[in-house]
């Protein structure tokens, strides 16, 4: 039995992995919890809100490496985040003149935006093909390993190594300062209280005073940034492919249910609680099952289920939340 | 319900466009868009009923007509007798036994009354099935993949006629539509929208990965027809000798009439299922949908059964799916698990009912045969305006080949506004419900 | 007689294009002083104080404040102008703090709300021990307090009250009617909407018993108190 391997193997595995895919769900789970909470409607426009927001970057980063721009061991990437930031804020807040708007003044149903949003999620996802095609691009560049499974290895003398990816360390530590300004916002000033108010009590808001139009701008402002944030971020550690984005939908939905729809801590919660599912259930074990018990060898992967089941465990996550507690592990509505 | 003049119009327009195409270009074309056309509507008939008549948001029709796809393969395709013996019994039984856990696992929720022991008691039940399940299945799997890969690797099918597969696939797509509707319906429409969303991705996936079953991502290919083989008509001396008095190649002419016998099964089973839509929107039923779809609560105060209803008009129109899935795939010959795009098989359906008119059954072909024509027709001429734009530009510039490079996803962005600009200034769609 | 702060003058109107459901009605309240509405059960009672506030469409009469005709300002900008309104139902933030409700309240306002929120906590002591709570985990009395104090903090010159003891027990009734009268002494003047007609009238500088859209009877709260027809057929006796 060698239990510190096995821990190591596990880490590396999916311990890593797991919390930067949880990140990327979590940052992805709270644009589409804001825009619930505040707008009151599914964006299904979102995954590829996330793909234009990395594309955007990506053209910026490519011309900062033109112009020798680099962030030496960080991702040049980095840099053009407020850019491409800026021009996904450009970019909803055009459709949101120009499409959600209508509807808002109307006072449609909930549905219809839905509905809407997936013609809005239609012509995203067109346009992000349109201008930079649907191949695979890569754009991360900087020092690929903080420490690489060789090095721990050397280090330790353990037989397991355990590699961290500079962009899975990055994408925590982004996801954290992302969420920690957040909160700040939303709880310590006062544009952020007034979008609490408004996502609470839409009627009494306005009796307070509160301007709605200035509270949806600045909601979709926020979004924008979280989509591109989670996109690039997203992007960086797999790689960018603009269907993958609109893949990220269900995981991402499913996170934000299971935390409960309008809930910004449950969207972190469920980001994490869907993430370390399916990395767990879709694992293969062989290696860490072989060494914590070294007298069994299995024949199998001693995987639970295939990676290509992974949205089946989100799904399965969702289904079991839906059944028995359907306002979310956190009760959901309210910003 | 009769049809007003304009909207007979209508009807005659989208006809004359894919005629047009047949004068322009070929009958082949044309007739293949007729066909594809004609599925497409019976697609969203299935969707209109759902939500044209219930309101009820379904994002997962790619899913159901997986379904039918796979009843197809299920259905007609010979069985494969080796793979059979060397596993067919032991993979029915695992998954006898996996539903059977799981239906225990259900009476366990429903019988141990709630306290300390029930949690515990559900999750035993359905760890040890899971293994148990795991243990019968993964051999069995491996036994029958290993047979003849190359050529099989799955168990095949029934061996009957490839039209039972029809009823079959929307049977199958049904009972797919009864578990997620029993579970995400009579909560918020967004959770039913995201429920099918995963259903839809998993049924995919499943026909991706299991290889027993659907062969995957090796395809299935050679599904038996149920019109003659273009191969054959040229054969008969028949067929060849009545088309040449008429002055027509033998060879376009067999494919025309194949084509053509195609058009005639999907055409009959077009108007008949439109018959029964329309009878049943107005009969008794069709009326309490739509008092249901209005009033939710006025509906749920004067005794409906709301969510029962729901699940009602989610299967059935859930099976119609189904059964178009399963003529697209007869229509294809083949399986392609790989093909099922979300784009394609959900959200553009969803474009075909909301641009013919949400609750209207005309409407809903009228938008399937318009809709689907135009997805085939704007990659051509999006090639074409972008060839026009960049004929000034100088070859090799890095626009002109991006361009020329990219036309062809003018499809998602031409839909995309459509879609939007219908619900912007015609939420109604072209024939509108009354 | 000097002329009403504020005056729903001959108010005719309804909801939308539907058939209208007050007929020139009247309603005024004087500076710092009381004014009840009280009636039988869809009698237009709310409906006239949303007309006065400017949730319905007008068809004929007018609205003015100061002397200034304000009918076509919409209610958002009547709070700007210093009206302030507490709905009946869903009138806090539940789930904000209490001190986050007050602070939204003074939203509109640029200047230190500090002295405000200082004096509602004064009027409301109990609030300010449960300032870091949500208004969600208050009781139904403590919830009318912090919906009251949400609207005075906009520093209102009117404060408009739908039915602000619905759903309370007498006791907490009896207290927030002795803070009406404390707010109305600070030179506020009061419109309400009472179901407890006794008790409002009791506190109330004037009176209107409105029925079937229509004012029935207007005077002081007193005079309708002794008014033996009043008394008959709206107090029970």
């Amino acid at each position: 039995m060698d239990p510190l391997n096995a821990i190591v193997a596990f880490a590396n595995f999916v311990m890593l992995p797991a919390v930067a895919y949880g990140s990327q769900l979590a940052l992805g789970a709270l644009g589409v919890t804001m825009i619930y909470g505040i707008l009151r409607f599914s964006n299904f426009a979102h995954g590829d809100t996330m793909a234009f927001g990395a594309m955007a970057t990506i053209f910026s980063t490519w011309w900062l490496q033109a112009m020798g721009v680099t962030l030496g061991p960080f991702p040049t990437a980095l840099l053009a985040l407020p850019a491409g930031i800026a021009a996904t804020a450009v970019f909803v807040l055009l459709t949101d003149r120009l499409v959600y708007r209508f509807y808002r003044e109307q006072k449609s149903a909930p549905v219809i935006l839905v509905i809407v949003s997936m013609g809005v999620m239609f012509v995203t996802n067109g346009l992000v093909r349109f201008v930079i095609g649907v191949d695979e691009q890569r754009f991360a560049d900087g020092a690929r390993f903080i420490i690489t499974a060789r090095e721990f290895k050397e280090l330790t003398g353990l037989k397991e190594g355990l590699a961290i990816k500079s962009t899975a360390m990055l994408t925590v530590v982004v996801a954290i300062i992302v969420v920690v300004l957040l909160f700040w916002f939303l709880n310590r000033t006062r544009t952020g209280k007034s979008m609490r108010a408004f996502s609470d009590n839409e009627d009494l808001a306005l009796l307070s005073g509160i301007n709605p139009e200035r509270v949806v701008m600045i909601t979709w402002i926020i979004v924008a940034a979280l989509a591109t944030i989670a996109g690039v971020l997203y992007g960086l550690d797999k790689s960018f492919k603009p269907f993958n984005y609109f893949q990220l939908l269900l995981p991402i939905f499913a996170s934000a249910i299971v935390g409960g729809l309008g809930n910004p801590i449950g969207a972190i919660a469920g980001g994490f609680v869907i993430a370390f599912s399916e990395v767990t259930i879709t694992y293969a074990f062989k290696k860490v099952a072989g060494y914590l018990i070294p007298a069994w060898e299995p024949q199998g992967l001693v995987q639970l289920l295939s990676t290509d089941y992974k949205f089946a465990v989100s799904f399965a996550i969702l289904i079991v939340v839906l059944l028995f507690r359907p306002t979310g592990l956190f009760r959901g509505k309210a910003l | 319900m009769t049809l007003k003049p304009r909207d007979m119009t209508l009807f005659l327009v989208v006809f004359a466009l894919i005629a047009a195409t047949g004068f322009l270009q070929s009958w082949n074309v044309a007739l293949g868009i007729l066909n594809m056309g004609l599925v497409s509507a019976i697609m969203a008939l299935g969707v209109n009923m759902q939500w044209g008549y219930a309101g009820l948001f379904n994002i997962g029709v790619m899913g159901f007509l997986a379904l039918g796809g796979l009843a197809t393969v299920i259905i007609s395709k010979p069985p494969v007798v080796e793979a059979w013996d060397a596993g067919g019994p032991r993979v029915i039984f695992a998954l006898l036994v996996g539903t059977a856990a799981i239906v225990a696992a259900i009476l366990a929720w429903k019988r141990i009354p709630a306290g300390k022991a029930r949690a515990p008691a559900l999750v035993a039940i359905l760890v040890v099935g899971f293994f148990v399940y795991r243990w019968l299945f993964d051999p069995a799997v491996a036994a029958i993949e290993a047979v003849s890969p190359a050529r099989a690797g799955n168990l095949g099918g029934l061996g009957l006629p490839v039209l039972v597969a029809w009823p079959v696939g929307a049977l199958l797509a049904a009972g797919a539509a009864w578990v997620v509707g029993k579970t995400a319906l009579g909560l918020r429409s967004d959770y039913l929208a995201i429920a099918t969303l995963g259903i839809s991705e998993i049924i995919i996936a499943v026909l991706k990965n299991e290889d027993w079953l659907s062969r995957g991502v090796k395809n299935v290919s050679g599904l038996p027809r149920p019109v003659p083989y273009e191969i054959d008509l040229q054969n008969s001396e028949r067929f060849v000798e009545r088309v040449s008095g008429f002055g027509f190649d033998p060879v376009t002419a067999s494919t025309i009439t194949v084509k053509l016998a195609y058009a005639g099964l999907f055409l009959a089973v077009l108007l008949l299922l439109l018959w029964l839509a329309q009878a049943a929107l107005n009969s008794p039923w069709g009326r309490m949908m739509r008092a249901i779809r209005d009033n939710e609560v006025a509906a749920e105060a004067m005794g409906k059964d709301v969510t029962a209803r729901h699940l009602q008009v989610f299967v059935l129109g859930s099976a119609v799916c189904g059964l178009a899935g399963a003529m697209m795939t007869t229509l294809d010959g083949q399986l392609t698990p790989s093909s099922y795009q979300p784009l394609r098989f959900t959200f553009l359906i969803w474009v075909m009912v909301i641009v013919g008119g949400s609750g209207n059954n005309f409407g809903a072909v009228l938008g399937g045969m318009l809709i689907w024509y135009l997805w085939v027709m704007v990659e051509p001429l999006g090639v074409a305006l972008i060839g026009g734009i960049t004929s000034g530009m100088p070859d090799g510039f890095w626009l002109k080949e991006h361009l020329l490079e990219t036309a062809a996803h003018m499809r998602l962005l031409t839909m995309g506004l459509i879609l939007l600009l219908v619900l912007r200034f015609s939420p109604r769609g072209l024939i509108p419900e009354r | 007689m000097s002329d009403p702060f504020l005056i729903g003058d001959s108010l005719s109107g309804g909801y939308g294009r539907g058939v209208d459901i007050l007929h020139s009605c009247t309603i005024s309240v004087k500076e710092g002083e009381i004014a009840v509405i009280v009636g039988p059960n869809g009698a237009g009672k709310s409906t006239a104080m949303k007309a006065v506030f400017g949730m319905l469409d007008l068809h004929e009469g007018s609205v003015r404040l100061g002397g200034e005709d304000i009918s076509h300002l919409s209610p958002q900008d009547r709070v700007a102008r210093g009206m302030a309104f507490v709905p009946q139902n869903a009138n806090t933030f539940t789930s904000l703090t209490v001190e986050e409700n007050l602070e939204m309240g003074a939203f509109l306002r640029r200047d230190d709300i500090s002295g405000t929120m200082a004096q509602v906590y004064e009027l409301f002591p109990v609030l300010q021990d449960k300032r870091r709570q949500t208004a969600g985990e208050l009781s139904g009395g403590q919830r009318q307090q912090v919906a009251v104090g949400r609207a005075l903090m906009t520093q209102p010159r009117v404060l408009m009250l739908d039915e602000p003891t619905a759903g309370v027990s007498p006791v907490v009734m009896d207290e927030l009617f002795d803070r009406i009268v404390e707010v109305a002494r600070t030179g506020i003047s009061i419109l309400m909407v009472e179901q407890n007609a006794r008790q409002a009238l009791e506190i109330a500088d004037r009176g209107y018993v409105m029925v079937q859209g229509r004012n029935a009877f207007t005077d002081t709260g007193e005079a309708l108190l002794a008014d033996p027809e009043v008394r008959r057929s709206f107090l029970g006796g």
